[in-house]
Parts: C-alpha cells; structure tokens; sequence
C-alpha cells in the first residue's frame, strides 16, 4: 500500500500527523510494537526537519509485507555538509523550532539509530531527499 | 503508582484520563527537549515537560508514553487537549516547578529511565 502527504514548512500545528496516520496503519497491521516505535519516530523526526527547515514537501509511504519505506523530499535550503548535519548537538533551526522542543542537533542521528536503512542526498540551495526503509523482521 | 496517586502527590490536577486512571507506571522521564524524549526507549513512562504546545503531544504519541505532566503551571491549550483525547494520552497539569515535581515523584517511588 503507499500512501501520500504534504507538508508545509513552518506548519508546527500539524507536524507528526503523518507520523500518527503511519502509525495507525502498521498497528492495524499487528506490526511489532517496538518496530512501529523506532519506525514512527524516525519518520516523526523527518517530518519535523521538513517543517522546521524547508518551504514544503511531500512524504511517500510504501508499506509491504516485509518492510516500511518513506521517502522525505522538500524543497528547500539543502544541507551544505551531511556529516556535520548527523553528529548530535549541530544545529541550524531557528529560535522558533527550538521553541517547539525540537532544534537540538539530535534528529538526524535519532532518525539514523531508528532506522534499519537511510539515504540523504541533498542539494544546496535545492532540497533535501530523505529515505528511511524498516524492516519488519528485524532485529 | 497509578495517575491518581501521581497527581495527589504533586498536588496536580487531572485535565484528561484515558481510561487508565488506575494503571500503574513505573518510570518517569523529564525534559523540555522533545528529541531527547524520543530517544528514550523504556515502555510504561510517564513524561514530565515544561514545553507547553502539541508537539509535546505528538512526540508522547509517536514514543508510547501514555501520559504527561505539564510543570511550572502552564497554561493547556483546548487543542492540545483534543489531540490528547484523539490519541489516547492522560495529562496532568501541576504548578510545582519541575525539580520540585520530579522530587516528589522519585519520592514517592517513581524511578528514571536510565
């Protein structure tokens, strides 16, 4: 099944309801718990990235009997340096993300430790392509 | 202890119950950083937050925490109200400063996370 979302950067107000409808689906599917969580915070922080630092994007979804796949692209400023971008505690977000609990350098790395597999690929001044796969049977 | 327990020890006030107000938890984790929270992996916590807006609802939702004490005597929006009804999560509000909530909690037999 795949499903499709849009996102508007600065919409702090619906921020995760991606993450909420991705979770409802791999319960209603008797996925593990604790693969549902690492699955849905990864992609709640994706989200998040999306909406604290690009203009707007769309959130791809394909789900089968062995594996989550989503795909993040915006578009918006791009990310110079991947790198430095995944080590906790770098951070560009503004005062306002920071405001809404977020912003703290740690949601790239967090997407990566809840991930079973993660590609960014991001051009300056362009966008940013986010994929998170999860499998479900692993460990 | 069980969210009636809870809220009776910082003195708070239950603003929603999920159904759950005899449950028991066992572990609290505190912070104002929502990142950090979604780090945590322990089941059957409670989050203690200063961080008064939906995130702090969603970010409960996506890490299975099934309840949240606002501190500091913030001001709890009715949206963020909603959405915790819509998502199954009990809120508490108290007045007492987080170091002071966290002390009565560990007090009174909750532990930390780690």
């Amino acid at each position: 099944m795949h499903f499709r979302y849009k996102i508007e950067g600065g919409d702090f107000t619906n921020a995760g309801s991606t993450a909420s409808a991705v979770k409802k689906v791999l319960k209603q599917l008797n996925i593990d718990p604790v693969i549902i969580k690492r699955t849905v915070v990864g992609i709640y922080e994706a989200e998040v990235n999306i909406v604290a630092h690009a203009y707007n994007g769309v959130i791809d979804v394909d789900i089968d009997e062995n594996r989550i796949f989503a795909r993040f692209e915006d578009a918006g400023p791009g990310i110079p340096d991947i790198t430095k971008a995944m080590e906790e505690g770098y951070s560009t977000a503004s005062e306002i993300v920071r405001e809404m609990g977020f912003g703290a350098g740690m949601g790239l790395s967090n997407i990566k430790n809840n991930s079973d597999k993660l590609e960014i690929i991001s051009q300056v001044g362009k966008g940013t392509t986010v994929e998170i796969t999860n499998y479900f049977n692993s460990k | 202890m069980n969210l009636k327990d809870i809220s009776e020890a910082i003195q708070g006030d239950i603003l929603y119950t999920s159904k759950d107000l005899m449950k028991d938890y066992s572990y609290a984790f505190a912070s104002d950083l929502m990142s950090d929270v979604l780090t945590v992996k322990q089941s059957n916590m409670l989050l203690i937050t200063g961080l008064i807006n939906v995130q702090a609802i969603r970010t409960a939702e996506m890490s299975d925490i099934r309840c949240i004490i606002f501190v500091r005597n913030k001001k709890v929006s009715e949206g963020m109200i909603a959405l915790a009804q819509e998502t199954g999560i009990s809120l508490i509000h108290s007045s007492f400063t987080m170091f002071k909530t966290c002390g009565l909690l560990f007090t009174a037999g909750l532990k930390p996370v780690y």
